[in-house]
């Protein structure tokens, strides 16, 4: 069992939990992620290794409730435990040692940018976050991620903050205007992912990108977890989760991660027909 | 001495009309009856060849005799002197490759039943409970990398000899394939959680969700104190055809069906949270166990029809003969000589049915097997909707390629000498990350000469137990 040691609502659907793990925190890396069981007989499912503390043992998550699972998590409080955390899985994101950085985060993605920011800021390298909602309300870690970054910048749907539009826009105008951008790093839903690269191949900006396709294991036991890479397949678990923007093929990716849906509604139907029970 | 029964008795088996559409165990077991008739077909050899062909060399002879004084107790305490999981073995050997295939009434008729008499004698004392006091071991540490047959029983032995031993499992769970692979229709998952818990009241502490390699890494086991280390990680990583349409929606790896079905307990979705997917119609590509497994249990979880596409002739297929009866029963379809070309999608990415090529023995090659080749024009479509690949798996590189100067062959298997010691000082390997996926057995039979292995190094540094 895994200690929620602090929970805290980012939004009414997104919360952040330090969690009691110390085998993690122990050899966790910007852009590794963590797969929890939250009951029994529970799901797997992966995120991201938000932030972490070695010499405290724990591991930061932010959970957006998108189903039955996110939502079993979510109702979770401090001092209630997680039945199973594993982690650190994944190889770490290879982090740029010098140049201009655009980070672009989306829902929970925002959350994995911030060890990505201060590994990159105690290089030296100036970072720019690009971050996105649908409005202010779902805006999240601004304040967090703006101390770790050079400069910050907002997108919401509805202008309720920022810039109105999408992070994409933001990134466009940027690339428009003449900025130098050596590297873009992308975190978030597939769709949003897809359009950053698309944004950035013209320029031929290097540009990565953390894929979240479905998983199981997430030791390279199942194979659910594939993608296709420049043409070949590899498996997101541990051979990513992050690949180059420009060759995943996000098409498939995309349908990939839909295969599940009316499954994945009869779920919560059943549930919440029952009261959501714990 | 009476007349010998030249047949075995058969073992009860659930009706197949019935057993296709639900996941209790298809083999019933022997009544005490039937058992005591079985064990009094063992002529007690002076010289029981029987033995030579167990990987484990359980004392097949007196465990038979106990039965035949009525003794089970006796048989059980006999056969754990050799083997931990019995009621696993009894099982899942294939008997007819190993101890029975020597047995001396195999030459003129059929071989005892030894299997299906070990299953027997485990169950029997499984169910008056086996009341082990639990032991609490003070010897030197040592650390076990995966609880799948290999490292359980490592673990087991070493407890056995006094060692403090904690076993680091990947997933949730332990029993490896035990757990995750063989449906509980074979294999029920409380028996292996029974014999797992023999193995904890020998001392072992059991620590789920440490992926060794990513944390704690092995250089990190020999420096925190574990005196050595040993690697049961088996053969997980499923392998692909790289033949188009393989990422469409319906293509699973057989480990990721079998997976969700078993570990996860998709087939009782959605009361439990993950679900599994299987079309009306269904192909596995294969024939080994593994596909045996895959397409049995597609008929439980809802096909209307299942099948095997296999590419080469019956006479090439690995599954044990008894699987291979039981799906014939079960109605499930082979197509042998079909070679699979490429997964045809619906327009929607999802699968629409296999492309396949019919093929013909050719000139036996210099091995003298007939290799099979594509009957020119002979392309045909499967109308399927689900296609589970069973084409076999390979050793896991999570944890070799975290060890700098373990050697590993050029397919990923660990090497090893004849005992279990690796290229690298303290750590050992056995199991099918050495030999590449092999059976239950041959993994339990390598996790004991680790042991011993390790036992026997230590003691040379005096670092063994006692020393
Ligand atoms: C490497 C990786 C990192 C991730 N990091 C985060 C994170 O930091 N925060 C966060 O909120 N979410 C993260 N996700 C997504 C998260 O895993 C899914 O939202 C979650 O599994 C949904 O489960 P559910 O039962 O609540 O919803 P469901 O109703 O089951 O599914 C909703 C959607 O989530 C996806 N999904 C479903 N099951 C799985 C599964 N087993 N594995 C992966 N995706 C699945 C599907 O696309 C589905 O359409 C990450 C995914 C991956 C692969
Ligand atoms: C579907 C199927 C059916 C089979 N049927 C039969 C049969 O009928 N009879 C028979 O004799 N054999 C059968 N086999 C083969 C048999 O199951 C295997 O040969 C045997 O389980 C190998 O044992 P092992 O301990 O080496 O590995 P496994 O059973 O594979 O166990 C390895 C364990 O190590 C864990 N692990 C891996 N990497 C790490 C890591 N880095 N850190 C921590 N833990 C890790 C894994 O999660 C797993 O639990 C079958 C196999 C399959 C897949
Ligand atoms: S362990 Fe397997 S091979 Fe050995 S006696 Fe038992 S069934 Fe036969
Ligand atoms: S070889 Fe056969 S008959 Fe002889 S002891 Fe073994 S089981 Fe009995
Ligand atoms: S999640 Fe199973 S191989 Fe990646």
């Amino acid at each position: 069992m895994f200690k929620i040691l602090h929970k805290r609502l980012l939004t009414g659907v997104t919360k952040l939990f330090v969690v009691e793990a110390p085998l993690v925190a122990r050899r966790a890396q910007p852009g590794q992620f963590l797969i929890v069981r939250v009951r029994e007989p529970g799901e797997r499912i992966p995120l991201t290794i938000a932030d972490y503390d070695r010499s405290a043992g724990t591991v930061t998550i932010v959970v957006q409730e998108v189903g039955k699972t996110t939502r079993l998590l979510g109702a979770l409080e401090e001092g209630e435990a997680i039945l199973d955390v594993v982690g650190p899985l994944g190889r770490p994101a290879e982090l740029p040692e010098t140049g201009r950085v655009v980070l672009v985060g989306g829902g929970f993605g925002v959350a994995p940018l911030l060890p990505k920011a201060r590994a990159l800021k105690e290089r030296g390298v100036h970072v720019t976050s690009v971050i996105g909602a649908r409005n202010a309300d779902l805006v999240i870690l601004e304040e967090e991620l703006g101390a770790r970054s050079d400069r910050m910048l907002v997108a919401t749907d509805d202008g309720s903050r920022g810039r109105k539009g999408l992070v994409t826009d933001v990134l466009r105008d940027l690339l428009d205007a003449g900025e130098v951008v050596d590297e873009v790093i992308a975190i978030g839903p597939m769709i949003m992912m897809q359009a950053v690269a698309e944004a950035t191949r013209p320029a031929g900006i290097r540009t990565l990108v953390s894929v979240n396709p479905i998983m199981v294991d997430g030791t390279g036991m199942c194979g659910a977890c594939r993608v296709t890479v420049g043409g070949q397949t590899r498996f997101a678990c541990v051979d990513g989760p992050i690949f180059d923007g420009h060759a995943v093929d996000f098409a498939e990716a995309i349908r990939r991660g839909r295969m599940y849906r009316a499954e994945e509604q009869e779920a919560l139907r059943v549930w919440e027909a029952a009261g959501c029970p714990r | 001495m009476p007349k010998i029964r030249p047949e075995r008795l058969t073992m009860p088996v659930q009706d197949p009309k019935e057993r296709r559409r639900n996941f209790r165990e298809v083999a019933l077991g022997f009544t005490p009856e039937l058992a005591r008739e079985e064990a009094e077909r063992c002529i007690q050899c002076k010289n029981p060849f029987c033995e030579d062909g167990c990987p484990v060399h359980v004392p097949i002879r007196e465990f038979i005799d106990l039965l035949q004084r009525d003794d089970p107790q006796g048989a059980l305490a006999a056969i754990l002197r050799t083997n931990a999981l019995p009621a696993v073995c009894g099982r899942v050997c294939p008997q007819e490759d190993q101890c029975e295939k020597l047995c001396v009434l195999a030459k003129r008729y059929q071989p005892v039943a030894i299997g299906r008499l070990e299953r027997y004698v485990a169950d029997l004392a499984r169910d008056a409970g086996r009341a082990v006091a639990p032991r609490r071991p003070r010897g030197p540490r040592v650390a076990v990398v995966g609880g799948g047959p290999a490292g359980l029983t490592a673990a087991g032995t070493l407890a056995g000899f006094g060692y403090r031993v904690t076993l680091f499992e990947a997933l949730h769970t332990v029993g490896g394939v035990l757990m995750y692979g063989i449906p509980e229709f074979r294999l029920p998952k409380d028996i292996v959680r029974a014999e797992v818990e023999g193995i904890q009241a020998l001392g072992v502490e059991i620590r789920t969700d440490a992926v060794v390699g990513q944390s704690p890494t092995v250089d990190e086991l020999l420096e925190e104190g574990y005196e050595a280390v040993f690697l049961g990680t088996g053969a997980g990583l499923p392998r692909f055809l790289h033949i188009p349409g393989e990422n469409l929606d319906g293509v699973y790896s057989a480990n990721e069906f079998l997976t969700r079905v078993n570990l996860m307990g998709a087939w009782r979705f959605p009361e439990w949270d993950t679900p599994v997917r299987v079309g009306r119609r269904v192909a596995v590509i294969g024939a080994g166990n593994t596909a045996m497994d895959a397409v049995r249990t597609a008929l439980r979880v809802g096909a209307e029809e299942a099948m095997i596409v296999y590419r080469r002739s019956p006479a090439e297929m690995t599954a044990r003969h008894e699987e291979y009866e039981h799906a014939v029963e079960e109605g499930v379809q082979f197509r042998f000589l079909t070679n699979p070309q490429r997964i045809l999608d619906d327009g929607e990415g999802r699968v629409r049915g296999l492309e396949v090529l019919t093929m013909e023995l050719g000139e036996p090659d210099r091995s003298g097997r007939c290799r099979p080749v594509p009957v020119a024009g002979s392309e045909h479509v499967l109308a399927v909707d689900t296609v589970i690949l069973a084409l076999g798996t390979s050793p896991n590189p999570v944890v070799s390629r975290s060890l700098e100067g373990l050697e590993v062959a050029e397919w990923g298997g660990i090497r090893t000498d004849e005992h279990g010691a690796t290229s690298r000082l303290r750590v050992y390997a056995g199991g099918d990350a050495v030999t590449g996926a092999a059976t239950v057995i041959l993994a339990m039979g390598a996790g004991k000469r680790a042991a011993q292995a390790i036992h026997r190094d230590l003691a040379q540094r005096g670092e063994a137990v006692g020393g």
